[in-house]
Formats: C-alpha cells, structure tokens, sequence
C-alpha cells in the first residue's frame, strides 16, 4: 500500500526531469498511474466485501506515536476508488483539455502529488500522518486554483482557499494531538476501544470542536464555504478532481471515521445537524441566482456536502449508509457535469448560462451525458440518484425531528434538482445561436469520461447490489459493532419515501421551466454580499493587515537607536520589576577606607571622559574619550588582580576604537543630527539604566560571597589540566565547549558583517 | 594616514608584534594570556599596518583573505576538542597530554591545538570584520 501512495509522488518528481516529454503529445501516457492505482484497488474488493481489513504498519517515529499505519477498510476502499477512479478520468481528460499548454507537465505534476496525497489521507489510521496528508492535499490544492498564475484573480483565490484549509489542518492538528493526549495512541483503530473514556473526559467537547472545525473548513460548511466557489478559477479538470469529487469530501471523510470514536454525544449530532442544515439550504437557494455554469456547481457541490454533514450527523444506521452511497452519486454525477462544463468551456469560451443554448445539435454525445447526470443528480429512477434520494429521506423520516429534517432534505433536494437540470440539460436545449454552428465535437478523450460516468450511475442504480455488497456493507461493517441487516433496492413499493421522491421530481421540474436564470437575479444577491462571510473574513483581514503595517513601522522603523532604546528600556522594566518591590541598600562605608589613590584618580579620569564623550561636537573626540573609559576599566582589573581580563580589554578596546574612526571615517561631519528632545530622552534612558546596573551590582555585593567555584578551579587546574593560569584553563579545558560555540558566535558575526557589507543587489533585484 | 615613520616602524612592528601576539598565546596556560588575547594582539598587528601601507599591501602580505583563518581555526579547535573520544576513547574535552616536554614549548597537550584554534579565529574574525567595513564605500 506504501508503493501505492508513493507512486503518485514518485512520478510528482520524475515529472520535473522529464516534464519536456509529458508536455506534448505523450501527455495521455501519465494517465496510466491512476488507471494502474485504480486497477490496484480494484483488487481488494472481493477481500473487503467478506469483511476482512488489510493493514500495514511502518515504523516512523514511534517514540512519538507518529508511524505510517495504513488500513484498507470499506469506507478507505470507497475513497480510494473514487481518488484513482476519477483521477484517470480527470488525467485522461485533462490531456486533450490543457492540450499544448506550457505548463501541462506542472499541472499533471501537481495532480498526482495531490492524488497521493489524498490516498494517504483516506488510507492513514494514524492521526498525525493523516494530517501530513491533510495538509499536503491544501498545498496541492493551492497551486491547481493558482495554476493560472498571471490572474490576479486566481492567486487571489488559491491565497484565500489555502488560508481557510490551512487553519482548518492546524486546529486538526490540535484536536489529533488532543485525542492522543487523552488516549495514549494516534491510532484510530485503538481509539475505538477507549470510547467511554474519551466521551467522559473534560477536553472531549474541545476535541470534537476542533475536529469540527477542520472538517468544516475542508468540507466548505458554512460559514467557510466560501473558498470553494473561488477556487472555480482553476481549470475545470481541478474543480472536478478537487473541488467536487474528493478534497472536498476529506472533512466528510475525517468525520466518517471518527463518529464511532466521537459519535453518540448531544454535541456531537446536534451540532453536524444544525451547520449542515444550514449549509445545504443556503448554498442550494444560491444556486438559484447564479449565471455562471460553474458557479452553480460549486454551490450544489457546498449544498451536497452539507446534506453529507448532516446524514452524518443524524448518525443512524440508515443515514450512515445513506451519505455513503450519496459520495457515489455525487462523485458519479458533479464529476460529469463539472467535465461537461468544461467541454462546454473550451468549444464555446463561455460559461454563461444566459447564453447558451441548442447545444445538442452540435455536441449530441456530450447533450446525452448531460441529459443522463441531470437525472442522476435530480434521483429520477432508474439511476443510482433515486436510490440514494431515497436513503436520505428513509434516513430523515427515521430520525428524532423527522418532519422538520425531512423537510429541510426535500427542500434542498428540489433545488438541487433544479441546478443539475440548469447545468446538464439547459445548455443542450432550445435554438443553437448562430455563433454555435461552427463548433466541432472535442477529441473522444473530453467526452468520453463524463459518458462513462453517468452510464455507470445508471448500472449502479439498476443493479444496487453491486454497491451493497462492495462498500454499503463493509463500511456498517466498520462503523458500527454489529450492523442490521439491510439491502439496497431500485423498487421499495408504494410509501412515504416514493410520495416523497415524486414531489421533489414534480416540483423540481416545474421550477426548471418557470425560473430562469438571469442576471438581474445575479445582481440583486450581490447587493446582499456585505453580510457573506466572505467579505466580513476579507474585511477582517484586511484590516489585521493594516494593524500588522502599523505595528511592523513602529518597532521595526530601521533606526539603531530606537532599537537599542526598546531593548535597554524592556530590561529596565523586567529588572526594575524583579530587584525594586524588595531592595534594602545596606552600604558599608568602612570598606571605603581601602580604596588608594590610583583608583581614585581613575574613576575620576573616567569620569571626565564620560562627560566629554556627551558634550563634545566632534565625533571623533567622542570615539576617543569612550576609550578612556575603556583604557580605565582595564586598568581597574589590573589594579584588581585580573591581568588577563586586564589585556583582553585593552586589545578589545583598541580594535573597537579603530573600528569606529573606520566608520565614522564614511559618516557625515556633523554630530548633532538628533534634536534636543530625543537626545533628552535617550540621556534619561541612559541615567536610569545606569542607576539600575550600579544597584543591581550593589545587591550582588550584598549577598554572601560563595568561594566554593574559585577554590575548586584553583585546586584542580593544575592537578587535572596540567595549567597555573585559572582563567586560560577555564576557558580551554574546563569549560572550553562553551569557547568553541563562542568561537562559532564570532565567525557567524564576521560572516554576518561580511554578507551586509558585500552584498551587492543587482537593480533589480533590489526590494522595494 | 601615510607617514613614513609609521610606515618604517610598521614594517618591524608587524613581525615583531605577531611574534609577541604568538609568545602571548603560548605563555597562556601558565601566566596571564592565551589565545584570545593574543588574536586581539595579532589582529591588531595587521590593522596597524593596514594603516601604515594601506589594506591593499597588508592584504598582500596576508597572501589570502583573512576570512580563511576562521574555518582553519574552528577546524583546529574541533579536531582537538574531539580527539581525545578518538585517540583515547575518553570523553569530549578530556585534555590529552604528551609524555616529556619539549624545549621552549613545555609538555605539548591538546589544550595547546585548542587555544592555536581559538586564535586563528580571533585573528580572522577581527580582520574580516575590520577589513570589510573599511573596504566598504
């Protein structure tokens, strides 16, 4: 299975070496990854329908907990095959669609680095590599939308999707680490065991938050839907792949697993009821107001997640069995349409829905396909759709709050059916506008994948068995302990559920002829874009950005000097904080008796240096007295018995005297450059600091002396490091690792000094 | 700054100072010095007479950039910091020292190899620093 999910990134990086070969006419060549992939999998399917599991463990960081634990279970095996499934067609397609651009080998690059990104994702049993994976289908994500990276727009849009995944794989982080917290394991399968526990803990509800919140933001629930209809500024193949078939459904995914571990709370179903309620009525009522073909699929593809969440949520058997064989007719039906639109796309150059019409007399395989995934999506018998609309009704009718969910469900249903009609069948009917007449069929490898996919919704949905026995049964099988015994069937005679399906047939029908799209619709749920949350996110980010501006000028504005200033007033601060609340000055006068008359003289000649060095007009004269006060303090050694710290001093001071006349050598005469009040001001700064160090040194003296470091060094440097001189051996041998990091430290300065000084920008290299 | 007495008095001071910097350096691990000290002291030997005859000659003199004697020092220091775990199977820093002493040098012992790399670094450190900025228009 490792090879598997490798084998998508593996070609990710051969393709940039022989991305010349990919580009032209061999491009249809690459599809043979995910075809092999999906052959692969295909193979497990009779083991997964006897219920059996494949697992496989590699060690990767176990002292973590972190390993590669790949498990291959029905709800796995469902996604896997729709990844590799959808993936060659996609592949295929895309090799007439992007036919001749410059960058299709980047693109096919992409596509399987997000293909095998999401094979693991749906095949990882531990939580933290499934969040490697999770994040790593985001960072794939953003540069199919950004892949037409000369729009504005669709950077924009790449930047914003990014951003809203990105947060969503953090707060998956958090939760994983949570749950691993709680359980001792990030091992899905061994936190089934552990679900009393988890469910009692106090961290459980942060959890679940967390969780959610990472579902909620990949799966585009409200109120962060609104990435997934920008994100329909990549090609189409990407809206199909990504968008509409198989990232979008990673949240759906991450809930599927986790509900026997989680599920069963209050918090649990009422809050995946209630966002995705409102998330698959919202977006269903947009779909209403759209002219964009696109645009109109990316909001049944939100309203479609949504009634997931909320199968989800209402968490039955029934329900659970009902989302899983939506993902098929979802994946069956907007994968089609989402091609179709592309065909539409690239023969017409438009998408908008005003505007077309009569296709069918020039694209009348493409008019079929359509025709067959509008009947899909509407659940108009025989396809799979009716069998999977009336799942989610059985489900609805068998929950808590049947009428109010069922309702909702019917709802969204019928307008659901009416954007498949709007995007399947609108486009292929009425009169063909002259400026249609000259279009062509596309090349059989664009209309052949999304026929394909309809004619398999409607062999699925004469024969439901072949999805009970594959995925329906093995997926109960794996959410619940001992799942009731249930069949899928086309026919359930005359009740409730087939009233039901005829109202939402009728009335969806009705409403295909009597509403129709047009722009003033468009115009008015603009006007009402200010409260979407998307422009408030915007809005808000914005201004963090501005906060963000002025916070940056302010500390870092480029002057040294304001710099230091913020570093000597923050240790005023924390020392005065620390030494002040409780410092008694206890000052023992009698030691003054000791001091001689050199060290008088001294202190006074530093004294005066100082004074000159702040008074003086000529930079140079400054430079000079600040040696003094140098030249003095390494004679205080000397006087003080420390000649080695006496002649490091003098030889530092010296290099540092000279390393000023070279700088201010190239610096302007002048010195008074800073008016009076800042120069007050750093003064002040200054006088307190120095008040500060000169109490704290006091405070030191205060404490009794400890001799006990000083007697061991003056014992043992010569017995142990053969030396008399305390100081060297301290810094060779005793404590010479901390002189090789100090030695590092210096050759990083001179580099550093070294890399400022000689780097010369190229004009326009320069940063603005 | 070209005086011809400085100029003069550079071209002994350079020798005469490094070969002080290099006594400084050796007399350490008894008296008052070692290699820190006496890379300042050697350092200093060249920007005096940068000063004299300009970077221009002391760079020829040097033969090589300066920075060079930062990684030759690091390298010194390492290689003696860890022999002692492969010569002697001891742990890191462990000082090694040679039976019998040398004239002039004393006992020679891997302390010795360690300072010799603290002060090739100073001595490159200081330079590339000062070379740099007064090269820098």
């Amino acid at each position: 299975m490792l090879t598997a999910i490798l084998l998508g990134f593996l070609f990710a990086i051969f393709l940039v070496f022989t991305g010349k070969f990919f580009r032209g006419k061999f491009a249809v060549i690459s599809s043979l990854i995910p075809i092999s992939l999906f052959a692969y999998f295909l193979s497990f399917i009779s083991q997964i329908s006897n219920g059996e599991i494949v697992t496989q463990k590699i060690n990767w960081i176990p002292s973590f907990g972190v390993d590669l634990t790949f498990k291959l279970d029905g709800l796995s095996l469902l996604f896997a095959l729709m990844i590799t499934g959808v993936g060659s067609l996609v592949f295929l397609y895309t090799s007439a669609y992007l036919k001749g651009h410059k960058y299709l080998d980047r693109f096919y690059g992409y596509l399987s680095l997000f293909m095998a990104a999401m094979l693991g994702l749906v095949l990882s049993d531990n939580l933290m590599s499934m969040f490697i994976f999770w994040e790593l289908t985001s960072i794939s994500s953003f540069f199919l939308i950004g892949f037409n990276n000369d729009a504005k727009d669709s950077r924009k849009s790449a930047l914003t999707a990014l951003g809203i995944t990105g947060i969503g794989g953090l707060l998956l982080l958090g939760g994983a680490v949570l749950l691993g917290y709680m359980t001792g394991t990030y091992e899905i399968s061994e936190m089934l065991s552990q679900t009393d526990l988890i469910q009692s803990h106090p961290y459980y509800a942060l959890a679940v938050i967390l969780i959610f919140a990472a579902a909620f933001t990949k799966s585009a629930q409200f109120p962060f839907h609104f990435w997934l209809p920008g994100a329909m500024k990549a090609p189409t193949p990407v809206s199909t792949y990504l968008h509409s078939a198989t990232m979008v459904k990673a949240g759906v995914y991450l809930l599927f697993r986790l509900s026997p571990v989680l599920g069963g709370s209050e918090l649990w179903h009422t809050t995946l009821i209630v966002f995705g309620a409102i998330t698959m009525l919202y977006s269903a009522i947009h779909i209403l107001f759209r002219t964009d073909l696109k645009g109109i699929l990316a909001y049944s593809t939100i309203s479609a997640l949504g009634i997931l969440v909320f199968l989800i949520g209402i968490g039955t058997q029934a329900a659970l069995i009902a989302a899983a064989v939506f993902i098929i007719v979802h994946a069956l039906y907007k994968a089609s349409l989402f091609l179709i639109t592309g065909i539409i796309d690239h023969e017409t150059k438009t998408r908008d829905i005003t505007k077309l019409a009569g296709l069918r007399k020039v694209l009348m395989p493409v008019a079929i396909a359509g025709f067959i995934a509008a009947l899909i999506s509407g659940g108009v018998p025989p396809t799979l759709g009716f069998v999977g609309k009336d799942l989610i009704y059985e489900a609805t009718l068998g929950s808590q709050y049947a009428i109010i969910l069922t309702a909702l469900a019917v709802i969204t249903k019928i307008l659901l059916f009416y954007g498949g009609f709007v995007a399947g069948v609108k486009p292929f009917t009425g009169k063909l506008p002259q400026k249609f007449e000259k279009i062509h069929m596309p090349s059989p490898l664009m209309w052949i994948p999304p026929l394909l996919m309809v004619i398999l919704g409607l062999v699925f949905g004469l024969l439901p068995s072949l999805i009970e026995s594959a995925f329906a049964k093995p997926i109960t099988q794996v959410m619940f302990e001992n799942p009731e015994n249930f069949q899928l069937k086309l026919w359930h005679g005359f009740n409730t559920v087939l009233g039901l399906s005829a109202i939402t047939i009728i009335i969806g029908t009705v409403m295909y002829f009597i509403i129709k799209p047009t722009y003033a619709k468009e115009n008015f749920i603009q006007k009402l874009d200010f409260i979407a949350p998307k422009d408030l996110m915007l809005k808000g980010s914005t201004a963090f950005e501005k906060f963000g501006k002025l916070w940056t000028n302010f500390f870092q504005n480029g002057y040294l000097r304001d710099y230091v200033g913020i570093v000597v007033a923050v240790i005023i601060g924390l020392i005065s904080f620390l030494l002040l609340p409780n410092f008694q000055l206890r000052l023992d006068y009698s030691s003054l008796e000791d001091v001689t008359v050199y060290e008088i003289a001294i202190i006074l000649m530093m004294f005066a240096a100082i004074v000159f060095t702040v008074f003086t007009n000529s930079r140079l004269a400054a430079v000079a007295s600040m040696g003094i006060v140098g030249f003095s303090f390494s004679l205080l050694f000397l006087f003080y018995s420390a000649p080695d710290l006496a002649m490091t001093q003098f030889s530092v001071d010296t290099l540092t005297v000279i390393l000023f006349v070279l700088v201010l050598y190239k610096l302007p005469k002048y010195l008074k450059m800073t008016k009076r009040k800042s120069r007050m001001k750093h003064g002040a700064l200054a006088v307190v600091f120095g008040s500060l160090m000169t109490l704290l040194v006091l405070s030191v003296l205060q404490e009794p002396k400890n001799n006990e470091i000083t007697k061991y060094y003056a014992e043992n440097a010569y017995k142990l490091a053969h030396g008399k001189n305390i100081v060297n051996v301290i810094l060779v041998d005793f404590r010479g690792i901390d002189t090789m990091i100090e030695i590092s430290v210096l050759i990083v300065a001179a580099l550093g000094v070294f890399g400022l000084l000689k780097l010369r920008l190229r004009p326009k290299d320069k940063i603005k | 700054m070209k005086t011809i007495i400085l100029q003069t008095a550079s071209n002994y001071l350079l020798p005469v100072l490094l070969l002080f910097s290099v006594f400084i350096l050796l007399r350490g691990h008894y008296l008052p010095g070692g290699g820190f000290v006496g890379g300042l002291v050697a350092a200093i030997a060249f920007v005096l007479d940068a000063f004299a005859n300009g970077i221009n000659e002391t760079k020829r003199v040097l033969k090589f950039h300066p920075g060079y004697f930062m990684p030759v020092g690091l390298g010194i220091a390492f290689l003696s910091a860890i022999s002692p775990i492969v010569l002697a199977d001891l742990p890191i820093m462990t000082g090694l020292w040679a039976d019998g002493s040398i004239p002039v040098l004393g006992t020679i012992g891997s302390a010795l190899f360690f300072d010799t790399g603290v002060y090739l670094v100073v001595i490159g450190a200081a330079l590339t620093i000062i070379f740099t900025i007064s090269e820098s228009a």
